[in-house]
């Protein structure tokens, strides 16, 4: 079995007296694709940030590699250098151009030469589609393409995992595709990923498993298959027929 | 055609000692307001962190910069730390502090307020992607903030540039001085001197500042 990449033990979160996540664990093996669904509001994304310590935690360990990470870590821009996130508003930087937004980290924060690192966002844009785009600025691209290039400024940090948070949730419908189909080939690159989604047939094609994520735990966690042609339990059930569309009144009529 | 009493300024160093008094002017405001700039940049980004100890800091500092007249901090700066501390300073080493603390107050609150006003997911990014905290301060918050803070510090060193005017008041020889000093002395041969002189001094001020101004748009399109 490949190795443990994250793993996350016990994990408690809370927002003042108002717990979100309670004694959560979950490890992701090297190359899987775990994508988390759930109800809007049920600790997603803040399960998401607490990765890569963007909220405090109350209690447990998040693990990369072995090694904790954790808000008051000396090393921590070296551990979040390790995890790649890509947020649902994309947020670029709109000062810098495409390539600079892409270029900052791997020079200021890895310190790798600006030549070496220009040369493989060029090919990683190219990959995406978006060669052309490089001296554009963010305000010039569309939400797909924003988000692409977000994906990119993630990917050129050889990170160990990728996360990924609703992000194709502020795109317009015709450009969800786009975003998704470079997820997909990240996939088929045996890239380590946790996606958050709301798109349940993308998330059917690419998980290697899924996680309910409901009431501050983990309530289901099954293949692709299992979860969406027999969910154990209630819930889950209840929150696939929240994506379908029944008209009564129509097939009686 | 009135006597607008222009002559005067063509009589031996007349429009060169005026040009002098306007460089003592800017020269006051423009270091105060390097200062001010360099120290308010820092100031403002600590006190931009919520409930911290220099956040009530810039309050107080603000506050009493803003209760007070100017006038008032000069003469305690150039009298007063001589009776006090039996410091000795000179009136433009005097203004140059007044206007410095000043300018620093403001300039730390406007700083302040466009570091503030960055989305905090901004921050978020670029921490997220590995950068050290002063990286993100360097790279992220400060181009974007210094975008906004342009227009805003533009205008308070041209309030600068005008309140140089009271610096006569301890005793330096500024532009307006040097104006008294031509119009006295040519009370007899052009007694319309005085009109001509400060329409002078007018014209310069206005040609200062808008200068100014235009360099700030420049800034601004060039970082757009
Ligand atoms: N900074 C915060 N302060 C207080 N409560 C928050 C904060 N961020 C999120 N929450 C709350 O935490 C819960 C989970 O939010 P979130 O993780 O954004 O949910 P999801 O991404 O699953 O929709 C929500 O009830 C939300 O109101
Ligand atoms: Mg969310």
């Amino acid at each position: 079995m490949a190795e443990t990449v994250l793993s996350i033990s016990h994990l408690t979160k809370r927002f003042d007296d108002q717990t979100i996540l309670e004694d959560l664990s979950l490890d992701v093996r090297e190359g899987e694709v775990v994508v988390i669904v759930g109800s809007s509001g049920c600790g997603k994304s803040t399960l998401l940030r607490c990765i890569n310590a963007l909220e405090s935690i109350q209690g447990g360990e998040i693990r990369l590699r072995g090694e904790p990470i954790r808000q008051d870590s000396k090393n921590l821009p070296e551990m979040r250098r390790k995890v790649g996130m890509v947020f649902q508003n994309y947020e670029l930087f709109p000062h810098l151009t495409v390539l600079d937004n892409i270029l900052l980290a791997p020079v200021k924060a890895q310190k790798r030469s600006r030549e070496e690192a220009r040369e493989e966002a060029l090919a990683l844009l190219d990959r995406v589609g978006l060669k052309e785009k490089a001296g554009s600025y963010p305000r010039q691209l569309s939400g797909g393409q924003k988000q692409r290039v977000a994906i990119v400024r993630a990917l050129i940090m050889h990170p160990e995992i990728l996360l990924f948070d609703e992000v194709t949730a502020a795109l317009d419908p015709e450009m969800v595709r786009e975003v998704l189909d470079v997820i997909v080939s990240l996939a088929d690159q045996g890239k380590t990923m946790l996606i958050v989604t709301h798109e349940m047939s993308f998330a059917r094609a690419v998980a290697d498993r899924i996680i309910l994520l409901e009431d501050r735990r983990i309530l289901e966690e099954s293949t692709p298959e299992q979860f969406f042609t027999s969910p154990k339990t209630e819930q889950a059930k209840k929150f696939l027929q929240s994506f379908e569309f029944n008209r009564k009144n129509k097939a009686e009529a | 055609m009135p006597d607008l009493g222009l002559e005067v300024l063509w009589k031996g160093k007349n429009f060169v000692r005026l040009l002098g008094g306007l460089w003592v002017a800017l020269r006051i405001s423009l270091i105060a307001a390097g200062i001010s700039v360099a120290a308010g940049i820092i100031l403002g980004i600590l006190a931009s962190r919520k409930h911290s100890v220099s956040s009530v800091i810039l309050r107080i500092w603000l506050g009493i910069i803003h209760i007070m007249p100017q006038m008032v901090l000069l003469f305690l700066m150039y009298f007063g730390t001589t009776r006090a501390f039996g410091w000795n300073l000179s009136g433009e080493t005097a203004a140059v502090i007044v206007f410095s603390l000043w300018g620093t107050a403001e300039m730390g609150d406007l700083v302040r307020g466009a570091v503030s006003s960055i989305p905090a997911i901004q921050r978020e990014s670029a921490e997220a992607l590995g950068l050290q905290p002063v990286q993100v301060y360097r790279w992220i918050i400060l181009p974007q903030a210094v975008r906004r803070l342009i227009p805003l510090s533009i205008n308070l060193i041209t309030r600068m540039i005008k309140t140089t005017s009271l610096v006569t008041l301890i005793g330096v020889v500024e532009i307006l001085k040097v104006a008294q000093q031509i119009i006295e002395a040519n009370r007899k041969a052009s007694p319309n001197a005085a009109f001509g002189v400060y329409l002078t001094i007018f014209v310069m001020y206005y040609l200062a500042c808008r200068l100014l101004s235009l360099a700030a748009k420049r800034l601004e399109k060039h970082w757009r």
